[in-house]
């Protein structure tokens, strides 16, 4: 079987895949260790569970580790996470302290690999006072944070932050996000894999049996948003665009999202949302599962256009699986959005349920434009978005950190 | 061989300084203080982040005045700065603070973005390494040009400027050196602007002046 490089290969050229190997010749067997709170569910584990083996087949001795603790740590670094996010939520002295406990706990079982380690990257706010333990360390740490801090919670940031200065660097999924701090700060934007379930190619068949599963008809228009049952993602105003197009055209509307049982607001928002759809044949709403990834990939490829209606974003991952199916992609003119639909390229940014509507008019009025757009889709996540600009941009960072703090750093040594 | 010619390759990672502007006076304020590698960065950065091959604008100044200070006036007029004729990034910056000075002169208000499109003043490192291409003489270029990754052609075509007293490129510092035979070519490579394209475009553009060059056809 191919190795993972020369799968990716496949997809952006021998050239990108050359260009990695350069980059890494410097890193060759170095020591890093990657550190999160779960091996499975979530998009910190999905990206680790590709990038850990791409980095060991450019010769890093990379790996990861997991810390593990009780449900009072989870709760703890649950509220943070909402905290982080905006959510208006003190956290009580006992969870913070059972937190530092964990913390502490897992650090004596991770003594060894973390103080050895040339390059430790901490990733959200789980393990971070991991560092606080670590005196002995050798080598420089970086904590990533994958969260939107864009609007934090002061009180709780204000905890964290005392762990997070004592970090080499940070890294923050768009300029918005970076919090003032006493070291350097780098930006990543995030990035799909396009050999996962979520995002490889589906045959036409399986496709079909999907929608064919929903009760979805291909001969008409398919319009659909996938998002979790949150009012920032507008599930309402999505349904306003609908009806305005409706009268037009004969299209079809999914929204899918994750089952919203554990959480309460998602399920006000769900039960809204069904409210405001009544019993219109032509509204899907679809309950999907957290693991459902063939499925939404199906959904996404089945679709003519996907709507991503959001008021409020951080990067919007949903648009950039979006457009590397080949979509344009109609979305909210905010956040990290606005780095990946380009007006009339490969979509348009829209401000207004009217606005959606319009564009979405246009595009099935269009139907040239619409496959054009599309393929431009492709081609600009191809470019940008993939999981190899991403590891480009983690090597780069390495590179910078281990052989210099300057604007320029100029390798010296050969390509072997 | 001294006159081979070593390509070489580069990727560049973006920085945040924290630095902000929510109006046209702070963007103003912040552009004379603000790390020289901020201006390079929201001038040439762009050529190696996400963009369609014809963008609106050029500059990240210009794309926020347009699309954050709805102000086409100002974004058109950032826009046709041309980085690429200032002797250093001082000169450069002195020509924004003047272009947007003589906008909040004559404008009767301060053009303010909303909250939440502000703009973040970023600065990058770039790492520069060795491609494992030697090219032996300009013939062995025809064709090889395209097949450049798209670092190689910023890092001796744009980031050169920067670092050669001439502010010229690399390809035509190296043509110089080879004698009378390739100043012509040389000339032509002087000649392209490699502002307003895309890294892909200029690719190209390179690619067909070297080949016209030496297989006769300029």
């Amino acid at each position: 079987m191919a190795s993972l490089l020369e799968q990716y290969a496949g997809i952006v050229g021998e050239e990108v895949i050359e260009h990695l190997r350069q980059l890494a010749n410097p890193l060759k067997d170095m020591k890093i260790v990657h550190v999160n709170s779960t091996r499975e569910g979530g998009g910190v584990a999905e990206i680790l569970n590709r990038l850990i083996p791409l980095k060991r087949e450019l010769g890093i001795d990379a790996n990861w580790e997991v810390i593990s603790g009780e449900k009072k740590f989870y709760q703890c670094t649950k509220k943070m996470h909402n905290a982080l996010q905006g959510n208006r939520d003190d956290i009580p002295d006992a969870l913070l302290r059972s937190y530092e406990r964990i913390n502490k706990q897992n650090y004596e079982e991770l003594k060894t690999k973390l103080v050895d380690a040339d390059i430790v990257f901490i990733h959200d706010p789980q393990p971070v006072p991991l560092l606080d333990y670590c005196s002995a360390r050798k080598g420089k740490w970086i904590w990533r944070c994958h969260i939107d801090v864009s609007h934090p919670y002061r009180p709780v940031w204000k905890y964290l932050r005392k762990f997070i200065t004592g970090y080499n660097a940070s890294i923050w999924s768009l300029a918005p996000f970076a919090q003032p701090l006493p070291h350097i700060q780098y930006l990543i934007a995030p990035s799909i894999d396009p050999l996962s379930e979520k995002n490889i190619d589906l045959s036409e068949e399986e496709i079909a049996v999907f929608l064919d599963e929903w009760g979805l008809d291909r001969k008409n228009p398919i319009i659909t948003q996938v998002s979790r049952f949150d009012r920032f993602k507008d599930p309402i105003g999505v349904i306003v665009s609908y009806r305005l197009i409706k009268k037009y055209a004969p299209v079809q509307l999914v929204l899918a999202g994750g089952s919203a049982s554990d959480d309460p607001e998602g399920m006000q928002v769900l039960k809204e949302v069904k409210a405001f759809a009544g019993n219109d044949p032509d509204i899907h709403i679809l309950e999907l599962p957290s693991n459902a990834n063939r499925a939404i990939n199906a959904l996404q490829r089945g679709s003519d256009i996907i709507i991503q209606k959001s008021l409020r974003e951080g990067f919007g991952l949903t648009v950039t699986e979006g457009l590397w199916k080949g979509k344009p992609v109609v979305a909210g003119d905010t956040g990290g959005i606005r780095l990946q639909v380009i007006n009339h390229h490969n979509g348009f940014l829209i401000n207004t349920p009217e606005g959606a509507a319009l564009r979405i008019r246009y595009l099935l009025k269009h139907r040239d434009i619409l496959e054009t757009m599309g393929k431009k889709a492709h081609q600009f996540v191809l470019e940008n978005f993939l999981i190899t600009r991403h590891l480009r941009e983690y090597l780069t960072l390495m590179v910078a950190l281990m052989f210099g703090s300057e604007e320029r750093i100029e390798l010296k040594l050969s390509v072997s | 061989m001294d006159t081979d010619f070593k390509v070489m390759d580069c990727a560049l990672i973006a920085i945040s300084t924290g630095e902000q502007a929510q109006n046209l006076r702070e963007l103003r304020d912040r552009l004379v203080t603000t790390h020289h590698g901020c201006i390079y960065y929201h001038f040439w950065g762009s050529l190696l982040r996400p963009r369609f091959d014809d963008p609106e604008y050029q500059n990240d100044f210009a794309i926020w005045a347009s699309r954050s200070l709805h102000d086409k006036r100002l974004a058109e007029q950032l826009s046709l700065i041309d980085p690429s004729i200032y002797p250093n990034l001082d000169a450069l910056r002195q020509e924004i603070v003047e272009v947007i000075e003589q906008n909040l002169y004559e404008s009767e208000y301060v053009p303010w973005a909303k909250l939440g499109d502000q703009f973040y003043f970023n600065r990058s490192q770039i790492v520069v390494f060795d491609s494992g291409i030697l090219v032996k003489d300009p013939e062995q270029l025809v064709g090889l040009i395209n097949h450049l990754p798209l670092g190689s052609i910023f890092y001796h075509f744009i980031d050169a400027r920067r670092r050669s007293k001439e502010g010229r490129n690399d390809f035509s510092l190296w043509l110089d050196r080879l004698g009378e035979k390739y100043k012509p070519l040389s000339q032509h490579l002087d000649v392209i602007d490699p502002y307003f394209t895309t890294l892909n475009e200029l690719r190209r553009e390179i690619d067909v002046v070297f080949h016209d060059y030496i297989t006769g056809g300029a």
